[in-house]
């Protein structure tokens, strides 16, 4: 029988400061015992708990992607007691991992089809691992047209900037970056909020088209109406949860949402699903 | 299943016997209250109790737990590296499990050993025990196990089911758990013998002593939301203090959280008993609650045993109606009745109402 709360441990190979205000890190882990690395086979859209000895574990979005061997990356926005620790940490630290845990986007459902990825603020992570993964020469064939729809408050609050530079130079995916508002006279994207961009550059719904957003709570309430108006049924629509955490597998009981555990039949589900649920999230 | 007559003095001498293979735990007077304890040598479980103030459910899942241990000593090589702690359980055996207490485990079982993960801690120590229960012979007020899948004489979750009859001791021979136990007790070689009837007798007028029920045959038909939208919740969590002593109480609760300790250069990673009658059960570190107001706690403490568990596991409600909730409630809350109030909820005559009014 396999502990199933027993951190990988992992050493801190990189930290890369990702935004301006400093408040998002992206943590690159490399697994202390090679083994672990394959028990840790995960998909875009899954999570993993970090763990810190004396401080606790958080429950993360993997922000790598599988098609990236030999490390795992996780992004974190400084906001409690186990972040704002790891945001102190240094590069060499020993850590722990668990996971992967819950499930990933639907791939096998978004074979063959054409992707919409909607994110906004640092809800980015498990998004950026997906166009990764997408993006991947073994892959890209797999799917259609892929759009997606990025934005912050500010060009200095963007994730990933320079994969977002290459992506858009691409011809195979079509990206819309946007910020709310910037002086910068050398922003070369797009400004406006997310829900507005969305209506002006996403392709109308239809049953090969799928939406995957991620974002704050306001963003995704005044998204969500500009997507129905183009036609997408809430079942092409597609969700990644959060809520407070502690096992992460569907055991401690503090996570549900109805019947629902966010961790380990979540993070992701329908907006088909979430419209049966409570919204206790 | 085998069925043997025990008298008082081969009871003493085989609860005195099984200790030698078992860590044997009864229900011992404590103050004004009952409470499972290590029985040590020559110490009899005291079976003049009604119920224990509190299930036997630590003994298989410890209110605190040390899941790991850690080093924070930068010089160790295994430095803030989490090391299993020694999970080993010898055997051990329940004596005086009530039946409602018995059905808590496989029901709470369905949450910590299921096909994707395996809660190593509660399955271990699960699975090196033996439960004995102790037939009810009357029921107390609050007692409702008749209508939460179980009776004064039930067996689900027991080894071996005892039925004190003045000094004689039937026993009920469930499982090869129990089997294994009658052996070690030196009963395995007494003969079977056709008490049958006896047994019938007191089981009837047991049943008959248990004076409350509950409805939950229309719970499954409802949908989620209607039973979370309906109207009810914040006049039945109005006297609430979200003391969280019924969660604690509770055989069936199982919600945990977990916390590191640190002295010095070493520490734990424990779990505790958590409740969901706490605001911070819920909390996140952005400052938002989904659960923020006390009416949505106690929403779901309700829904959880009475609607969201009957949904999941098709297996019946997660209460095995001990009535410790009621008993120790510091402001009456019911579960009876608010169970009742959810089966009997009738959606459409409610919208009906909302929208002459």
């Amino acid at each position: 029988m396999q502990n199933p709360y027993l951190p990988y441990p992992v050493r801190i190979d990189e930290i890369i400061t990702e935004t301006e205000d400093k408040s998002l890190k992206t943590f690159k882990f490399v697994f202390l015992n090679a083994s672990d690395e394959d028990k840790f086979t995960y998909e875009s859209g899954q999570f993993g708990e970090l763990s810190i000895a004396g401080l606790g574990e958080i429950p993360i979005g993997i922000a790598s992607s599988p098609v990236e061997k030999g490390f795992i990356k996780f992004t974190v926005f400084k906001t409690g007691k186990v972040t704002s620790y790891l945001h102190a940490m240094k590069e060499g630290d020993i850590m722990g991992v668990r996971g992967p845990l819950g499930h990933p986007f639907p791939w096998e459902t978004l074979e063959g089809k054409n992707i919409v990825i909607i994110g906004g603020g640092f809800a980015f992570t498990t998004l950026r691992s997906s166009i990764i993964s997408i993006l991947d020469p073994a892959n890209r064939s797999k799917f259609k047209d892929i759009h997606v729809i990025y934005g912050a408050r500010a060009p200095g609050m963007l994730l990933y900037k320079e994969e977002l530079a290459e992506w858009a130079q691409r011809d195979d995916i079509n990206m819309n970056i946007t910020v709310d508002g910037t002086d910068d006279p050398d922003w070369k994207y797009l400004t406006g909020f997310v829900p507005t961009i969305t209506e002006q550059k996403a392709p109308p719904g239809n049953d090969d088209t799928y939406a995957i957003i991620c974002g704050p709570p306001i963003m995704i309430k005044f998204t969500q109406p500009v997507l129905d108006n183009l036609g997408y049924s809430h079942d092409n629509i597609i969700m990644s949860l959060e809520n407070r955490m502690k096992c992460g597998i569907g055991i401690c009981g503090r996570c549900n949402i109805g019947k629902e555990f966010v961790c380990k039949d979540g993070p992701v589900f329908t907006l088909s699903q979430l419209n049966n649920m409570p919204k206790e999230y | 299943m085998k069925l043997i007559k025990i008298d008082q003095q081969n009871w003493n001498t085989g609860i005195e016997k099984a200790k030698s293979a078992y860590r044997v735990f009864g229900p011992v007077k404590e103050k004004n209250d009952y409470e499972f304890k290590v029985l040590g040598t020559n110490e009899m479980p005291d079976l003049n109790f009604r119920n224990t103030r509190l299930s036997p459910k630590s003994i298989i899942y410890p209110q605190s737990q040390v899941m790991f241990t850690y080093s924070i000593d930068e010089t160790k090589d295994d430095c803030r590296i989490m090391k299993e702690v020694e999970n080993v359980t010898s055997p051990m055996a329940i004596i005086g499990v009530r039946p409602c207490d018995a059905l808590s485990f496989p029901i709470v079982r369905r949450n910590f050993d299921t096909p994707e993960y395996q809660d190593t801690y509660w399955i271990k120590a699960y699975e090196a025990t033996t439960f004995v229960g102790l037939a009810c012979n009357s029921a107390c007020d609050t007692c409702f196990c008749t209508s939460a899948g179980t009776g004064p004489f039930g067996e689900k979750g027991l080894d071996v089911l005892i039925i004190k009859d003045g000094d004689d001791f039937y026993t009920k021979i469930i499982t090869p758990k129990g089997e294994a136990f009658a052996e070690s007790a030196g009963w395995g070689k007494k003969e079977q013998t056709d008490i049958t009837a006896k047994i019938k007798e007191l089981k009837t007028a047991a049943e008959a002593s248990v004076s409350s029920t509950v409805s939950t045959d229309k719970l499954k038909n409802k949908t989620i939301l209607d039973l979370y939208d309906a109207p009810f919740w914040e006049e039945e969590a109005f006297a609430c203090i979200n003391c969280g002593t019924c969660t604690y109480v509770c055989p069936t609760c199982w919600c945990f959280d977990v916390q590191d300790e640190t002295h010095g250069k070493s520490g734990i990673r424990m779990r505790n008993w958590d409740s969901c009658m706490f605001p911070l059960f819920t909390h996140h570190a952005s400052g938002h609650n989904p659960r923020n107001n006390k009416h949505e706690r106690v929403r779901q403490r309700f829904m959880h045993k009475l609607k969201y568990y009957v949904d999941k596991y098709d297996s019946g409600i997660q209460c095995v109606g001990c009535g410790r909730c009621i008993r120790l409630c510091p402001v009456n809350i019911d579960i009876r009745k608010i169970c009742d109030k959810m089966n009997n909820f009738d959606t459409e005559s409610c919208k009906c109402e909302a929208t002459s009014s």
